[in-house]
């Protein structure tokens, strides 16, 4: 799988899980860029990637994404 | 995730994220519900979901969350924002794990009275709150740990952190006999239903000191909102059954009695157990109904005659078997036991019939059911359909009363003249205050009775006790028997004492004693307790619910003239109503 095609599923998450169509993110978004991404949807949007993917995040390398990019290289990581 | 737990997610809850959708809904006109929520780990997804689900079953809760780990400072200092707030339920959830850091400081010798101190604890929540507020406490038990000191030694030594959670849970099921308004949530059946692993994210709580997972709030918040709403009289009251493929396997009118599939033959143990399941509700006071697609004689024979049918036809209030469609049966059914559409569920193997059913009566609960009917009976155990807030003795009874009034439905067919009927069924009624053997079935009414009902006032055992001791009160409780049987304990009224008049509270009445002159009969022992204690005149009150429009004119027709917002008899010149019933 591309980081692109990544990022594309990880989008359709946040739509879902934040409820609103509106929202469009790419490598460098982060929570301060989406209003309904905060420290409680956080653990929302963990789990249904998580979900999605079929894969389980370490607590370590949940606190140190910074942004959407690096979410999707772990992931990215974890699939290949 | 295994297929358990997909089957689980599917069928018996929405996943959290659809669920809290509901929370962008219309809440306008729901029932608004003030509940506080107390935890001692983070509780901000509890209260989304609790708030997303009480709007599936029409109320609107406007929730007080204290930040976590002050249960106790909220409870028991009477100057907390929580006392401020003034709930009518106060929801607490204290978690193992939290238990757990409390047993492992304690000495060795005090870690053997753990489950003694942690339920003297409760007790003390439970008392101060009642004290100050009427409020409900609904209390989390504790979800059994998986020893890693003792293993499966733990079960022989009372110094084990298991012993001490199972005892502390039997405790608190004590505890809840005795306070009358404390029920506890069993977190400890939600969890282990729906897997440890599920229940406990152990990065959620290491990370974000939340305790539950995601993937368990919506059940563990169902349950919530079932308490609540049975306690606020929404409860189920009657079972609706199909019969081929639902209580047996097979047609019965194709394949004949030896064919269908009950007990021995084929998956007949599966229908045999739910078969067992329904009688064993029907003890409890569910009514049992049954709407088939068949001729009656046909659908009656295996009631009748087949050796391993569990149900027989005198377990069923109402049989119903014709060609009719199944809506059109059904208000049938519920124009006989006079109960609301939305306190019945109706089983049925058939999607089209459920779907009808549906679209025509969306109030009636049509759970979908599994494909295989083996797993019928775990699939509608999960559901949780017959919530309750009371049980009492008298609700053995209650399917033979809706069998005795279908034998006066027919009886009165012989009469022209409603007063001859009247007469012929010999009525008597004891009438007498609330004393302990009646006040579980008093608390029970009130939180049953929906039509005829005045004001709506639910009591708990509790506030009826309280009631019941108060020197400003008069309470009156009436059965009803006659020739085709005992009612049991169908009326109750609650009258205050104010300075000028006699109020009365409380009036309300089982729907399967109406059209007896059960009013005219009530109303004149009102008199007779207003008048011996020098009361002038009498007032009532009628507060409209979305069930009550059949007593709006209640007051009207009985000759009281309306005050205001008040309804006021002038009893001076009272002339005793006619009646049927004599005083038993």
């Amino acid at each position: 799988m591309q980081k692109s095609e990544i990022i594309e599923q990880v989008n359709k998450i946040f739509v879902d899980v934040l409820d609103n169509d509106a929202i469009v993110i790419n490598e460098t978004t982060s929570a301060a860029d989406v209003d309904e991404w905060d420290s409680l949807t956080h653990i929302q949007l963990v789990v249904a990637i998580e979900k999605h993917f079929k894969l389980k995040f370490t607590s370590a390398e949940i606190r140190d994404w910074k942004n959407v990019g690096e979410m999707s290289d772990t992931i990215l990581q974890r699939l290949n | 995730m295994n297929s358990g737990l997909n089957f689980l997610q599917t069928n018996v809850n929405k996943d959290f994220t659809t669920l809290k959708k509901n929370l962008k809904k219309d809440f306008t006109g729901l029932k608004k519900i003030k509940v506080a929520l107390l935890g001692d780990s983070a509780t901000q997804f509890l209260n989304q979901a609790l708030r997303a689900c009480a709007y599936e079953q029409g109320f609107e809760f406007e929730i007080y969350e204290a930040d976590y780990n002050q249960v106790s400072r909220q409870l028991l200092d009477l100057s907390s924002d929580l006392y401020q707030f003034a709930p009518e339920f106060v929801i607490v959830f204290e978690s193992t794990q939290k238990l757990q850091h409390k047993f492992n400081s304690l000495q060795k010798s005090e870690r053997l009275q753990l489950s003694e101190l942690k339920t003297e604890e409760v007790k003390n929540y439970y008392h101060t709150l009642n004290r100050q507020l009427k409020a409900k406490l609904i209390y989390f038990n504790f979800s059994e740990p998986m020893d890693g000191q003792f293993g499966n030694y733990s079960n022989k030594t009372s110094f084990s952190f298991l012993y001490q959670v199972r005892k502390l849970n039997l405790e608190l099921m004590n505890l809840s006999q005795e306070c009358k308004n404390l029920f506890i949530l069993d977190y400890q059946a939600l969890s282990a239903h729906l897997g440890r692993q599920m229940a406990f994210d152990a990065k959620m709580f290491y990370g974000a000191s939340m305790n539950l997972s995601i993937d368990g709030l919506p059940l563990v918040a169902k349950n919530c909102c079932d308490i609540i709403s049975a306690i606020n009289g929404k409860f189920k009251k009657c079972l609706i059954l199909d019969l081929d493929n639902t209580m047996w396997g097979g047609i019965i009118g194709d394949d004949g009695i030896e064919n269908i599939e009950v007990g021995d033959l084929g998956n007949g143990k599966a229908f045999s157990d739910l078969q067992q399941w329904a009688r064993q509700l029907k003890q409890r006071g569910i009514i049992l109904a049954v709407c088939s697609k068949n001729d009656e004689q046909t659908a009656k024979e295996p009631f009748l005659k087949h050796p391993e049918m569990v149900l027989r036809l005198d377990d069923i209030a109402v049989f119903v078997a014709n060609w009719n469609n199944k809506a059109d049966n059904i208000r049938y059914i519920q124009s006989i036991l006079n109960i609301g559409f939305d306190a019945m569920v109706f089983l049925d193997d058939n999607p089209f019939e459920r779907n009808l059913v549906r679209t025509n009566l969306p109030e009636v609960e049509v759970p979908e059911l599994p494909e295989d009917p083996s797993m019928y009976l775990e699939y509608l155990s999960a559901l949780n359909l017959f919530e309750t807030a009371s049980y009492s003795e008298e609700d053995e009874l209650r399917n033979k009363h809706y069998q005795q009034e279908a034998g006066r439905v027919i009886a009165q067919k012989n009469f022209t003249n409603e007063d001859d009927f009247l007469k012929s069924l010999g009525m008597t009624s004891k009438v007498e205050p609330v004393n302990k053997f009646n006040l579980p079935r008093v608390a029970q009414l009130s939180q049953r009775s929906n039509q005829f009902n005045l004001r709506t006032v639910r009591y708990t055992e509790e506030d009826v006790l309280q009631i019941s001791q108060s020197e400003n009160y008069f309470t009156l409780t009436f059965d009803l028997k006659d020739k085709f049987g005992d009612n049991g304990l169908i009326c109750v009224v609650v009258l205050k004492k104010e300075v000028s008049a006699l109020f009365i509270e409380t009036w309300l009445m089982s729907c399967r004693v109406l059209k007896r002159g059960m009013e005219n009969f009530t109303l004149n022992t009102i008199v007779e307790v207003a008048k011996k204690n020098n009361f002038k005149k009498i007032q009532g009150e009628y507060l409209a619910t979305s069930k009550n429009g059949m007593v709006k004119e209640h007051y009207a027709r009985l000759g009281f003239s309306e005050a205001g917002q008040l309804w006021e008899l002038n009893i001076e010149n009272y002339q005793t109503k006619k009646s049927f019933i004599q005083l038993n």
